[in-house]
């Protein structure tokens, strides 16, 4: 493509470019998502072409059967909740049990589900799982990756609250999959913080992370030593955050609304609009005093003023749930609040003046926020990706944060592996009949902290058999457990005088089945040819362009190097390249963009040669290989 | 844990196969030395694998620079990139690691785990088998005064004490096993278990009161 090298030599990639392939690290957040590279231990958040950084973890169903992501999906809110689906990465791996008690604070229309089965969203004609939903946002990322740097992406770090249970982080990888993304690791989300502070800023002792986001609160205590980064301890709510806040304010406008307008029954697409109005009294306050904000819901007006004091006294308590765990995490890990030399904010929340007064108060000291805590995660994890495919000199020590155990006798709970145990780790217990000639155990796997199994979470049961018959007691079941680098948990069971064994890894209650994995599998195939062929074009598209505006750039400057007849012939390809650019065929654009070429050929070389004896005019010959290389 | 693990149990010089390119290599080689592949972890107590002498008196320094440095090898984010096999490897090798690293860096737990290797275990689990008349009185008192205690100021006089008490028994272990008093050690280890739950019970309800 003559005509463009003489043109645009920066815009054509350079040959040169990397040879090794590139894994990106990935903040699937609750609100936001970020997807950034690390190269040399310097890494950047990879944005979209008007430079921004979020993508809105936000997505859009329209009937048209498209998938918008981010900020594309957000503006559909307003206009047609009931297909736009927002915050699911708070259904990750959870059952239909605990969306009972989460029931009526969710904007989401669930599918009655079956038993033992993972819930789906209904949004439109579609039935979805929040598996499916995290993958579409995953795909969106790993192409805003693949479109910055111009190649294929299939491997990523990806981070999740360090709180996350084993469902939930079992259900993150497994959207991964869906999303053609190989998870390298899933490395928690204040740990990936401590690392991009900690590699930044040098910083060296005890370190408290402390990260609330949109939907989740993470607190943990590292210790940063010569480029080891040691978990302490750690601890949070997997359900709490920026949107409980959201959800205080909006339950107070609505009281009031229901006081001014009488009793009403509220559309979820209502509920939706009042939650993203809440937010915007939240973060308002964050700045100013107070504000009045208007509900114009189902085709009725109210208005609320609010102002930060009375923000506050809403969202105390749920603040002080974050202080509460923060000093049992300092326990856990026998530490004093002024053992830390620093409390580094991570998370949008920690914005919120309650949140840094509370912090402040409880480490005596001013929290750090030297990185843009809204970005601190995902540098963390493009450094970790960096560091697991090339190579690096910092090792990271991470912890399980639940205890993990066995129901026995009377529903109590055996720990098998304590919470804050350095992962990798396995450990084994020993377990017997409590029958004359039982046969079978069921081994029912829990996590938690709670004394009751039923108080916990339920990740698994499943039965070892074959036991030969035996007094009560005399059977050694052996169970093993072994959670690996990612915190997922692998079972194992055998009992010992037979030999007779059984192993799970252990796919959460109410995870995907491996059958419905497959079909999730082929279908995002489908959907993957088609979003291909849709890029193809676009790109094709694009190239198109690109090669018209040289030309006409270069007409104009040296158009008089023509005759009539040249100039009608490449009128006519140019014409036939703008026809072929409006249909839907690539091949169609590809043939025009070359015959356009082929047309302009004898122009290209007479305008190289012109620009040459331009150039030599003032220049000298060892200057001369630059200045043609480079153009006009 | 992994079939390797059933080869017999070699001296310094026993030798066993590179699983990957069938080389002779030394059994305690964790590395193949001819095609550099990670090998399958070796059945040692906590101290050999740590590469530190089985002996109570050790520095903090020195078990973490062990354990760091160790760490650094075996751990599986150095093998991220690397075939199944290598990382399953890797990650047995950081599992024992961790494990080893957790019994040795714990004084208490240290002490226990070098009478079972000097074949006089101590007995029993927790508070359950208290013998000695004057220990299991001390232990009643201790635990009567935690129940009544009712203010934060309180708690924190009887952690203070009993904290105090703990590095007390301690000089006395090491003493023990300075002069391989196994048996005395093993008494005194019975005495550092209660003392060490109750201070744990007492953080507790110190840390409930708070909340
Ligand atoms: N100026 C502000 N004042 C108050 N809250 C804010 C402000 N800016 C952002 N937030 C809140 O921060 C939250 C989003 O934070 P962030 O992007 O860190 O979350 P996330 O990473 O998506 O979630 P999580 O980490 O919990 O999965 C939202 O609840 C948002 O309302
Ligand atoms: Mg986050
Ligand atoms: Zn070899």
């Amino acid at each position: 493509m003559q005509i463009l090298e003489i043109h645009e030599p920066g815009e054509t990639p350079l040959p040169h470019a990397e040879e090794r392939r590139p894994a990106v690290g990935i903040d699937l957040g609750t609100t936001n998502s970020l997807v950034a590279l690390s190269q040399d231990q310097k890494p950047e958040v990879l944005c979209d072409p008007d430079g921004s950084a979020m993508v809105p973890s936000v997505v859009a169903y329209p009937e048209t059967g498209e998938v918008l992501v981010g900020e594309l999906a957000r503006r559909h809110l307003l206009e047609e909740p009931d297909l736009v689906v927002s915050s699911i990465k708070r259904l990750m791996g959870r059952g239909p049990d605990d969306l009972k008690r989460l029931a009526g604070t969710l904007p989401f229309e669930l599918e009655p589900a079956e038993d033992g089965r993972m819930v789906r969203l209904r949004i439109g004609a579609r039935r979805l799982t929040p598996v499916e939903i995290s993958a579409d946002i995953l795909r969106a990322l790993k192409a805003r990756a693949e479109r910055a740097l111009g190649r294929e992406i299939d491997q990523a770090v990806i981070t999740v609250p360090a709180y996350f249970d084993d469902a939930a982080r079992t259900a993150t990888r497994d959207a991964a999959r869906l999303a053609g993304l190989e998870v390298l690791r899933l490395v928690n989300e204040p740990t990936a913080a401590a690392l991009a502070y900690g590699l930044d800023q040098g910083a060296e002792g005890l370190y408290a992370i402390y990260d609330l986001g949109g939907g989740t609160f993470d607190v943990s205590i590292l210790r940063l030593e010569k480029g080891v980064f040691q978990v302490l301890a750690t601890g949070g709510d997997a359900a709490l955050g920026g949107d409980d806040f959201d959800h205080a304010i909006a339950e107070r406008f609505l009281a009031e609304r229901a006081r001014q307008l009488g009793a009403e029954k509220l559309s979820v697409a209502a509920t939706k609009q009042a939650l993203v109005t809440a937010r915007l009294a939240k973060e308002c306050l964050t700045d100013r005093t107070q504000g009045e904000w208007v509900l114009d819901l189902d085709g009725r007006t109210s208005r609320h003023r609010l102002d930060a004091g009375s923000f506050e006294a809403l969202v105390a308590p749920l603040v002080e749930r974050t202080i509460a765990t923060a000093k049992r995490v300092l326990f856990d890990a026998r530490l004093k609040p002024q053992d830390v030399r620093g409390v580094v904010m991570v998370g949008g929340s920690t914005r919120v003046p309650l949140v840094r007064r509370k912090v402040a108060e409880l480490f005596g000291r001013e929290p750090l926020a030297n990185i843009d805590p809204d970005q601190v995660v995902a540098l963390g994890a493009a450094l970790q990706a960096e560091a697991l495919t090339h190579g690096s000199d910092t090792l990271l020590l991470d912890v399980t944060p639940l205890s993990l155990g066995i129901e026995t006798m009377g529903g109590l709970v055996e720990k098998v592996i304590h919470r804050n145990s350095t992962i990798p780790v396995a450990r084994a217990q020993e377990f017997t009949t409590y029958q004359d000639g039982q046969s079978a155990m069921l081994i029912h796997v829990v996590q938690g902290e709670r004394e009751m199994a039923r108080q916990n979470r339920s990740l698994a049961r499943f039965e070892l058999r074959g036991i030969p018959p035996m007094v009560a007691g005399a059977a050694r079941i052996r169970v093993s457990f072994a959670v690996d680098a990612d915190g997922l948990l692998t079972v194992s069971a055998e009992e010992k005088t037979t030999g007779v064994a059984a192993h799970v890894e252990v796919k959460p209650s109410y995870g995907l089945t491996e059958e419905e994995m497959a079909a999730m599998l082929r279908e995002s195939m489908e959907h993957a040819r088609e979003d291909m062929e849709a890029r193809l074009l676009a790109e094709a598209r694009v190239s198109a362009d690109r090669v018209l505006l040289a030309l006409r750039g270069a007409l104009r400057a040296d158009g008089g190097l023509l005759d009539g007849a040249e100039r009608d012939a490449i009128d006519a390809a140019v014409a036939k390249l703008e026809r072929s650019k409006e249909g839907e065929d690539r091949g169609a654009i590809q043939d025009a963009i070359e015959e356009l070429d082929r047309a302009t050929q004898d122009f290209a070389a007479r305008r190289m040669d012109r620009n040459i004896a331009a150039a030599l005019k003032g220049v000298s010959v060892d200057q001369l290989g630059r200045k043609t290389g480079s153009g006009e | 844990m992994s079939e390797e693990r059933a080869e017999k149990d070699g001296g310094a010089t026993a030798m066993r196969d590179c699983w990957s390119c069938g080389t002779a290599v030394a059994m305690r080689a964790p590395f193949c030395h001819a095609c550099g592949v990670i090998q399958a972890p070796q059945p040692v107590d906590h101290f050999t694998r740590l590469n530190l002498p089985a002996r109570f008196d050790l520095q903090m320094a020195d078990i973490e620079r062990q354990y760091f440095g160790l760490q650094r090898y075996f751990h599986p984010d150095r093998f991220a990139a690397k075939p199944a096999r290598e990382r399953a490897l890797s990650s047995q090798h950081a599992t024992d690691l961790n494990e080893a690293y957790a019994v040795v860096k714990d004084p208490l737990r240290r002490a226990e785990y070098l009478l079972v290797l000097k074949g006089r275990p101590v007995q029993g689990d927790a508070c359950s088998t208290i013998s000695d008349p004057r220990v299991l009185l001390e232990a009643m008192e201790m635990r009567e005064e935690l129940a009544e205690a009712q203010s934060a100021t309180e708690i924190e006089g009887i952690i203070a004490r009993v904290e105090g008490e703990c590095e007390a028994v301690l000089d006395e272990v090491a003493d023990a096993f300075a002069r391989e008093a196994f048996d005395l050690a093993g008494r005194h280890c019975i005495r550092l278990r209660y003392l060490t739950k109750l201070a744990a019970e007492a953080h507790e309800r110190r840390a409930r009161l708070e909340a």
